[in-house]
């Protein structure tokens, strides 16, 4: 029997490795930018309208803005297109249609980042500089590349929670006459809200965590936008392009920093989106 | 509304009746089925039933677990179409009208055939939306005050009215299970159809809520044509004109309600009616 | 009722629209790739070193350096994974650990990829004093891959039949004898299918390791060697200065990233087939 107390220990641990891995990240994560945004102030930090590494001037206050600019406008599109689609599969699909787009928005969501980054850099930016206006790096091309990588998120959770409405709603609604548009509008989809906001907010979450599309396609230009077709820098960006040239010092600590907010952020979404999906 | 069909004579009726002739004054009939098979992908879940349900009266089908009963009322106003792999075949009229023909929209024929589940199904909506759902996507009604109006006489009409009207903007899934279950039949009048189907409407209720939905199926023969799912003989024998008996698919008798009770022309009916199986 | 007839058809329409949308999408992406690459990829473009800073010649090395963190990092992820999904399906019952454990999976896998790199790069690679290496990406991966590979051991163990436990019971097994030799066994495709997941997104990850692999393009000779994965090849060159040798190498870097994820993708629905079969 101590073999089995034994065996039954070591499971337990091997299930605590991803809460310590949780912990270890806080812990080390924190450790290294929290510091630094107690020295240059909370206010200072996350409204500094300059990022000037070299003299030591870190406010990230544009980043913000851009990163949330971009999530947004990610959302304005593959929230439409994302839920559209997860109607269509739920309901509306025939057999062999589902069983080409499951497997599509799966290979959707396996393709790297780094290949959406490319495939934007190579088409979407010479494009919009071209047709739209220089530089092409814009606000514009990466709402479209976040926007594709979002819908696998945005339709698997959305079509999970309209496939959760029990059957006898919509019985009852066809029942008295309702036609299936009408049932999907006015019973369906309110019943399946909370889902959805989930797949949304965690879809969000996903386009302001996202670093290597971002930096491919965005500029990186750490300013506050005056429009679509301007670049900004995200605050993942931020994070990836300079980590290279800070290896020590006060701007290493202030890109940890940049990571805090944005691991504070992120979190923030993930326990939102996981309150909505229990809340169905 | 109501026609006579040209399809019907004395001998079809004994012969879809199978029993007691019945004189040509009451031969109104509402719903007219003809040798109706249905099918679940393979499975044959119906075979050849015929029957006619007569206008203003209660129609209850009884039978055993599996037999069909859910499965035949949902053909009569086109539920099953949402159920993929499907088949139809037969004939069902409504007014002379077969409701299978090609050019005759589902929608249309549920407006004019409403239904009530076995389980109570209110939408995770007020009182008043609930009811008021029918109207509002059938986009007839346009003043708010006709919409509040025809609320409050379904609701009346489903005597449940005293207990809900101050109330109205309350989630439906405050009210109790018995209350639930005639809001759904409230929601299913608003629309004033012409059939409403009863799909073991009671199988959930207390035995108060049940008289009361039994009471009320009374009420509503004079305005509607009723068909009902039972497992209850007791209940068939009290609300029901006429009972057909069902059994793994097959129609073994139809008849009116107290002669089916007291003397059965078949063995296998007497034995189901008795309790001795089912 | 006429004009709920119309919206019924625009409303499909709409639906059928934005899937294909999506389908089209794919395909364009896909496509477009691969067209690209056509003049790249050949075995040579496979079996031999970059020269000229990846510019002429092969990316050996860079397979040779996305191998070796699947490797490292599969090693390390599948057994916790696993162990940890077998706890949580099979010990913990209603638990409260488990229900911080399931929520911590959930956190972590929500945790944007650059927040890995930054705890990489400070912990594997300054902490541990590791350096850029094979190993601190290996590891950084293994914490990410681990919350896919617990998520589809629980839901593959949770599809074995508890009768097949009851049998083994009766016979009078243990409880790990039963786990390990009727449950696991059962469970094993489904399980399998996490790995290989696994494998495709540590393939595909850029952001989590540039800050911990480093990008040296040399064959690595040994765990604390710094390799350039494909993935951050890919990177490198798009953003390097336009020298057509650099973008059809990238293009062709791009192809068998996308070629890889259709693999993995592929065999999880080959077995899934199989395995569902089987259960049945
Ligand atoms: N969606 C379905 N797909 C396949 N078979 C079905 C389906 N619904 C019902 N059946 C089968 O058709 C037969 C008739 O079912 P039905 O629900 O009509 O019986 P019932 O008389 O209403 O039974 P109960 O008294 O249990 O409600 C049964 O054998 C059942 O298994
Ligand atoms: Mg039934």
């Amino acid at each position: 029997m101590l073999k089995e107390w034994i065996i039954e220990k070591s499971l337990i641990v091997a299930a605590m490795v991803s809460f310590v891995i949780i912990a270890f990240i806080i812990m080390i994560v924190f450790r290294a930018g929290v510091p630094l945004i107690a020295e240059v102030g909370v206010g200072n930090f996350l409204f500094g309208m300059d990022w000037r590494p070299e003299r030591e001037i870190f406010g990230i206050f544009p980043m913000i803005i851009g990163t949330l600019l971009v999530a947004l406008f990610s959302m304005l599109i593959s929230v439409p297109l994302g839920i559209l689609t997860a109607i269509f599969l739920a309901e509306v699909a025939p057999e062999i249609m589902r069983n080409i787009l499951r497997p599509a928005i799966e290979l959707l969501a396996g393709i790297p980042s780094v290949v959406y980054g490319f495939v934007g850099l190579m088409v979407l930016v010479p494009f919009i500089r071209t047709h739209l206006g220089p530089p092409g790096f814009s606000i514009l091309a990466g709402s479209i590349v976040l926007a594709i990588m979002a819908l696998p998120t945005i339709i698997t959770i959305s079509e999970d929670a309209i496939k959760a409405v029990p059957k006898s709603y919509k019985e009852a609604s066809f029942a008295v006459g309702a036609t299936h548009w009408q049932t999907i509008k006015n019973i369906i989809l309110p019943a399946a809200r909370s889902g959805i906001l989930a797949g949304v907010v965690l879809g969000s979450g996903r386009a302001i965590g996202e670093t290597m599309a971002a930096i491919m396609v965005l500029g990186n230009l750490p300013v506050i936008p005056t429009s679509v077709l301007g670049p900004i820098r995200t605050l993942t960006a931020n994070v990836a392009m300079e980590m290279a040239y800070a290896p020590h010092g006060p701007h290493r600590q202030a890109l940890f920093a940049t990571g805090v907010v944005l691991f504070i952020v992120v979190s923030i979404l993930v326990v939102i989106s996981n309150r909505l999906r229990r809340g169905q | 509304m109501l026609t006579k069909t040209p399809l019907l004579n004395e001998t079809d009726i004994s012969a879809s009746t199978g029993g007691e002739r019945m004189s040509r004054a009451d031969k109104e009939f509402k719903i007219v089925v003809r040798n109706l098979s249905f099918y679940y992908g393979k499975i044959q879940a119906l075979k050849d039933v015929s029957l006619d349900i007569q206008a203003n009266k209660v129609t209850a089908i009884i039978g055993p677990s599996g037999c069909g009963k859910s499965t035949f009322i949902r053909i009569l106003n086109r539920m099953n179409d949402i159920i993929p792999g499907v088949r139809v075949e037969g004939k069902v009229m409504i007014d002379s009208q077969n409701i299978y023909d090609g050019n005759v929209g589902a929608v249309e024929i549920r407006r004019r055939v409403g239904m009530v589940f076995q389980k109570s199904n209110p939408f995770p909506k007020s009182i008043f939306e609930n009811v008021a759902y029918g109207l509002r996507i059938s986009g007839l009604i346009k003043k708010s005050s006709d919409l509040g109006e025809r609320v409050r006489r379904a609701l009346v009409d489903a005597v449940l009215w005293d207990e809900v009207k101050d109330r109205l903007n309350a989630s439906a899934f405050k009210l109790s299970g018995g209350q639930q279950q005639r809001l759904c039949i409230a929601r299913a009048l608003v629309i004033e159809p012409e059939v409403i189907l009863f799909d073991e409407p009671c199988s959930a209720l207390d035995p108060t809520s049940t008289a009361k939905v039994e009471e009320l199926i009374q009420n509503l023969k004079d305005k509607y044509t009723i068909v009902i799912v039972t497992h209850n003989m007791q209940q068939a024998a009290r609300v029901s004109d006429y009972t057909a008996f069902l059994m793994l698919g097959e129609l073994i008798e139809f008849n009116k309600t107290n002669k089916m009770f007291t003397t059965p022309s078949e063995k296998v009916t007497e034995d189901y009616i008795t309790g001795r199986f089912g | 009722m006429i004009s709920a007839h119309i919206n019924e058809k625009i409303a499909k329409l709409v639906l059928w629209i934005s899937s294909l949308t999506i389908l089209a999408i794919l395909l364009a992406i896909i496509g477009f790739v691969v067209m690209r690459s056509i003049g790249i990829i050949n075995l040579e473009f496979i079996f031999s070193m970059p020269r000229a800073g990846g510019r002429e010649g092969g990316i050996l090395s860079m397979i040779i350096g996305t191998l070796c963190l699947i490797a490292i990092s599969t090693t390390v992820a599948s057994p916790i994974g696993i162990g940890g999904g077998i706890y949580l399906t099979e010990y913990a019952g209603e638990h409260p650990l488990s229900k911080i454990i399931t929520f911590g999976a959930e956190w972590l896998a929500g945790v944007p990829s650059i927040i890995f790199g930054l705890f990489g790069f400070a912990f594997f690679v300054v902490f541990l004093g590791w350096g850029f290496s094979i190993l601190s990406g290996g590891m950084v991966l293994a914490c990410m891959i681990l919350n896919e590979t617990i998520r589809t051991t629980q839901e593959s163990i949770k599809a074995v039949p508890a009768s097949y436990r009851e049998a083994s019971y009766a016979l009078g097994a243990t409880k790990w004898q039963t786990v390990s030799r009727v449950v696991l066994k059962s469970a094993a495709p489904g399980i399998l299918t996490g790995i290989i997941l696994g494998i495709g997104r540590a393939a595909g990850e850029t952001a989590a390791i540039m800050l911990t692999v480093g990008s040296f393009m040399a064959l690595p000779t040994s765990l604390f060697s710094s390799v350039r994965p494909m993935s951050l090849h890919l990177y490198l060159l798009a953003i390097a200065e336009v020298h057509p040798g650099a973008i059809a190498r990238a293009f062709g870097t791009a192809t068998l990233l996308v070629l890889m994820v259709l693999i993995v993708n592929l065999s999880v629905h080959t077995i899934m087939r199989r395995y569902t079969r089987a259960l049945r």
